[in-house]
């Protein structure tokens, strides 16, 4: 067993929020409550949830871009925390992100060319013109000509400036790669180009990904294993092939019997949960998802439950996972 | 019973801007029928809000203008009618809710006053009467402790019951047709559902026709009975919904449905429609999808395809189905 | 060289003919642009357009009013007002360019740091900015121009220290609003260091709302100096400031109107030209507008 690119153990993070007159930190939003996972060599993991479970929190604590409040994150089997300065830039350069929304991931005032080409010269890696030949060659990587590197990014559609994204992310040739909801705000055609990209990217290079979506068949497309979040946990963790084949988690299946399939001879209620999504501010006892989970019993309601490996490579934490759901049906 | 309820024909809007003439909408036709479901499926950039927003006059002028075409709702031209009507007809016989609750809930004011000045505008009642309308409504889109909502502020509400609290004051007037602009792009995947469920059922029982529009595959088969497919300004195809989605006939509709990752097979790589929607200031000439059409042929860079009956209630405009 | 600049920056050039074109297109920019153009004008060539010496004395030719001769009249030691005025206008443009310098330049990296840094610096700083925008700043002016001692160097750097909070509002303003984007996460996330973002990335994208600020404050600028010069801070005799003439004119506004009125006229047009360009560039710049 060859130590994984990216190991994060009980990672903790709380945001204070302020309240009342002179401003005393009143409650805490409680984005990533002991996260736990792990990314091997040239895999994806898939990071799944809907709105406020705290994944794109748990992106950015990984790459360092915030704080942790607790746990740890070992980068190949060092812990990131330890490092300082130098040693941290060195990592940093093989940590890379890839954000979402077209409009602001890139500066709008800044030419391709310098967007794309300063993380090798602020990581001292080239200066000058090997800056430009190796923009260039990323450049033609990801499906771009060279001429675009004197253009700005409104000059790009939505896909373009994604393919930018991740020239600029590889450019370092980094091991390990964020890519955070990448494909939410292009249309389908167009995602489509991005999704092939990247799995081919990793095909090559042999990248390692944590892909952050909530879209669960993207996801299913892009990774090789998937976690589950719900209100800053992780519920769910397994290869992709059981994960969609016997989902043990009752809120992993009522995510997948909620999307809707493009095939109207399976039509079916789409109203699976009840309730919106509670806000991580006031997080339910026991286990968080027992006020809209079907399962629920009185244990739910007072224990927090543990995560288990009930089948290989697949954790689940409920006191009910069950194993054969009649709605699930393979196909 | 069998007149449409709503026959646009031959509709045009260009938006006149600084860098050129945008041809938004070219030539649509588009009917709706009573009781029905039409989806309206795209990328951006394909014009379907600016379709929506022509039926109810709301493009702006400038820099849009409406070029030519019809628009008959229960035998009246929208486009042709006076203010004093299209303002009866707005929120009266034709609702609209948008994607982002947000925007269209005013901040500042309760639900209940919101919801209540929509119903005293439209309808002859006074305000306890409108509060029970109000109330009834609620309760039909399933919103818990209907009473305690309509003292609420909009931020107050998560997104889904914002959606909610719209969908119930758009119906709240029985209009005969209720637009919906993307209405559940912006909400979460198991939100959605709930929604969708709602609104599903609300509209059969209240015989509301629906215009549907989406760039979500998904959504359009779960809840549309019938579809059209837009395409740079133009419709490309439509057709009931089941024959859509087993047996497309524009290249571009295939593409799209080879396109979607999906969650029940595999699909690796998946089919990518090549290049990118086109600008609307210079669409590509003769049929617009020809630049990225893999079935391309001679016709197709200069002669604009017909939108033609192919099958039975099934429409295209493509030159593989022309006249041969 | 000059190919290599071209091909970069080919869409600052472009969207810089289309700022041109609008603004020629609205009538409060072209106005204010004259205005201003006027002025430099007579600022750069003074030398060659004013008809005499303005600093040459001449008893007998003492308050005379408007002629064709002095087309503006006379000053108390017979020199000729239109051309003091034309002098003048090379110092007070002078002034409020180099003030909008050092104000602009310092106050905008102010800026920066504090929005970007945040919490304990960025209160700091704000407080500090507090307290010298609390004065009136006539008054700072004053005072610090008293300070360092009357001359036109140091009613420059008065008034400059003055105007330094606005940039840094406004730029820190700006800053807090560019630090949520993504770019700057992905800038952070590659090893970028704070003030490399600072410098390549925030404040590149402050740039245009400095411009605007520059013009609508450049006026300002001109008046405050002109008021330091009226009661005798700024610059000294003989040199033909429009504020002082205004303030000797005082004492003759009476009998020789011309005196005082001219160059507070000149003040007064100055100022509105600079403003009503600034609005009308403000507007234009608007993305909003710009489609």
């Amino acid at each position: 067993m060859t130590t994984p690119v990216i190991e994060a153990i009980d990672l903790v993070k709380y945001f204070p929020i302020y309240g009342g007159f002179i401003g005393r930190k009143v409650e805490y939003l409680k984005a990533v409550d002991s996260v736990s996972l792990t990314i091997h060599q040239g895999e994806t993991l898939g990071l799944v949830g809907e709105s406020g479970c705290g994944k794109t929190t748990v992106g950015y604590l990984i790459l360092n871009l915030l704080k942790l409040d607790r746990g740890n994150i070992l980068f190949k089997g060092v812990d990131v925390n330890t490092l300082r300065g130098h040693e941290l830039q060195k990592i940093r350069k093989n940590l890379q992100v890839v954000f979402q929304d077209p409009q602001s991931s890139l500066d709008p005032r800044m030419l391709i060319k310098k967007t794309v080409g300063y993380p090798l010269e602020v990581n001292g890696i080239a200066k000058g013109a090997e800056v430009v030949t190796r923009v260039k060659t990323i450049l033609s990587e990801v499906g771009l000509d060279e001429d675009h590197m004197y253009r700005y990014p409104h000059e790009f559609s939505g896909g373009q400036r994604q393919r930018i994204g991740i020239a600029r992310a590889l450019i370092t040739g980094p091991e390990f790669i964020v890519f955070d909801e990448p494909t939410s705000a292009l249309d389908v055609s167009v995602q489509a180009q991005i999704l092939n990209l990247i799995t081919e990217l990793q095909r090559r290079h042999g990248y390692s990904y944590l892909f952050i979506s909530h879209d669960l068949s993207v996801i299913k497309h892009a990774s090789h294993r998937i976690a589950v979040m719900y209100l800053g946990k992780i519920v769910e963790t397994a290869p992709k092939a059981a994960l969609f084949k016997h989902p043990l988690h009752p809120y992993t299946r009522a995510l997948l019997t909620s999307v809707p399939k493009p095939d109207p001879g399976k039509r079916h209620s789409l109203e699976v949960l009840s309730g919106d999504v509670p806000s991580p501010v006031n997080v339910p006892s026991g286990c968080r998802f027992h006020p809209r989970c079907p399962e629920m019993t009185e244990v739910c309601r007072q224990d927090e439950p543990v995560t288990v490996e009930v089948e290989t490579a697949h954790w689940v934490a409920c006191h009910h996972p069950s194993t054969n759901h009649p709605e699930r049906s393979n196909r | 019973m069998d007149e449409p309820l709503l026959q646009m024909k031959n509709l045009s809007v260009r938006f006149f801007t600084y860098q050129g003439v945008v041809r938004a909408l070219e030539n649509v036709d588009l009917t709706i029928r009573r009781g029905e479901i039409m989806g309206l499926v795209g990328e951006t950039g394909c014009g379907k809000s600016v379709l929506a927003r022509s039926i109810l006059r709301l493009i702006a002028d400038p820099p849009g203008k409406i070029m030519g075409g019809e628009v008959f709702f229960k035998g009246e031209d929208i486009l042709k009618v006076s203010r004093k009507r299209l303002r009866e007809i707005r929120g009266n016989d034709i609702s609209m809710i948008f994607q982002e609750p947000m925007s269209s809930l005013n901040p500042v004011f309760t639900v209940g006053n919101q919801m209540l000045e929509v119903v005293i505008l439209h309808q002859k009642v006074n305000s306890l009467q409108a509060k029970d309308i109000c109330i009834q409504m609620l309760q039909q889109v399933k919103m818990p402790d209907p009473e305690q909502i309509l003292s609420k502020y909009p931020h107050e509400l998560s997104g889904g019951m914002r959606q909610r609290v719209m969908i119930a004051m758009e119906l709240s007037c029985r209009p005969d047709l209720l637009i919906a602009d993307e209405p559940t792009t912006a909400l979460d995947v198991t939100v959605q559902g709930q929604v969708l469920t709602i609104l599903d059922d609300l509209v059969r029982r209240l015989g509301v026709s629906v215009l549907f529009i989406s760039h979500d595959l998904g959504v359009i088969a779960q809840l549309c009975d019938r579809v059209s497919v837009m395409y740079a300004g133009k419709i490309v195809e439509r057709a009931p919904v089941w024959d859509l989605f087993a047996a497309p006939k524009h290249p571009y509709t295939h593409g799209l449905l080879q396109a979607i990752p999906s969650v029940d097979e595999e699909r690796d790589p998946l089919m990518v429609i090549a290049g990118t929607v086109p600008g609307l200031i210079q669409p590509p000439g003769g049929c617009r999808f020809h630049p990225r059409c893999y079935r391309r042929f001679e016709p197709c860079d200069h002669v604009v395809p017909h939108f033609r009956e192919v099958e039975k209630n099934h429409f295209v405009a493509c030159h593989l189905y022309g006249d041969e | 060289m000059w190919t290599e600049f071209r091909k970069e920056h080919a869409w600052q050039i472009k969207e810089f003919f289309f700022t041109l074109k609008l603004l020629g297109r609205n009538p409060s920019a072209v106005a204010g642009f004259v205005i201003i153009f006027i002025m430099v004008w007579m600022a750069l060539f003074a030398a060659f357009l004013s008809p005499y010496d303005p600093i040459h004395i001449s008893l007998q030719e003492r308050l005379r009013s408007p002629s064709s001769a002095h087309l503006f009249g006379t000053d108390e030691l017979g020199r000729d007002i239109l051309s003091r005025i034309m002098y003048g206008a090379r110092i007070s443009l002078r002034i409020g360019v180099l003030v909008i310098l050092i104000a602009g330049g310092c106050g905008s990296i102010i800026g920066a740091i504090s929005g970007y840094l945040g919490q304990r610096i960025d209160n700091l700083i704000m407080r500090v900015m507090d307290v010298i925008l609390s004065f009136p700043p006539l008054v700072l002016a004053m005072a610090l121009a008293a300070a360092l001692g009357p001359s036109l160097n140091n009613a420059i750097l008065a008034v400059a220290f003055v105007m330094i909070p606005k940039f840094a509002r406004m730029v820190r303003g700006e800053a807090l609003a560019v630090k949520e984007k993504q770019f700057i996460a992905a800038a952070r996330a590659s090893g970028a260091k704070s003030l490399w973002i600072i410098l390549h990335h925030i404040l590149p994208n402050c740039f245009s709302s400095v411009i605007i600020l520059a013009t609508l404050i450049l006026g300002e600028t001109i008046l405050i100096a002109a008021s330091l010069s009226f009661i005798g801070l700024g610059t000294q005799p003989p040199t033909p400031e429009w504020g002082a003439m205004v303030s000797v004119g005082r004492k003759f506004l009476m009998d020789q109107w011309w005196y005082a009125t001219f160059p507070g006229l000149f003040i007064l047009m100055t100022v509105i030209g600079f403003n009503i360009f600034g609005d009308a560039l403000r507007d234009i710049l608007d993305p909003r507008i710009r489609r």
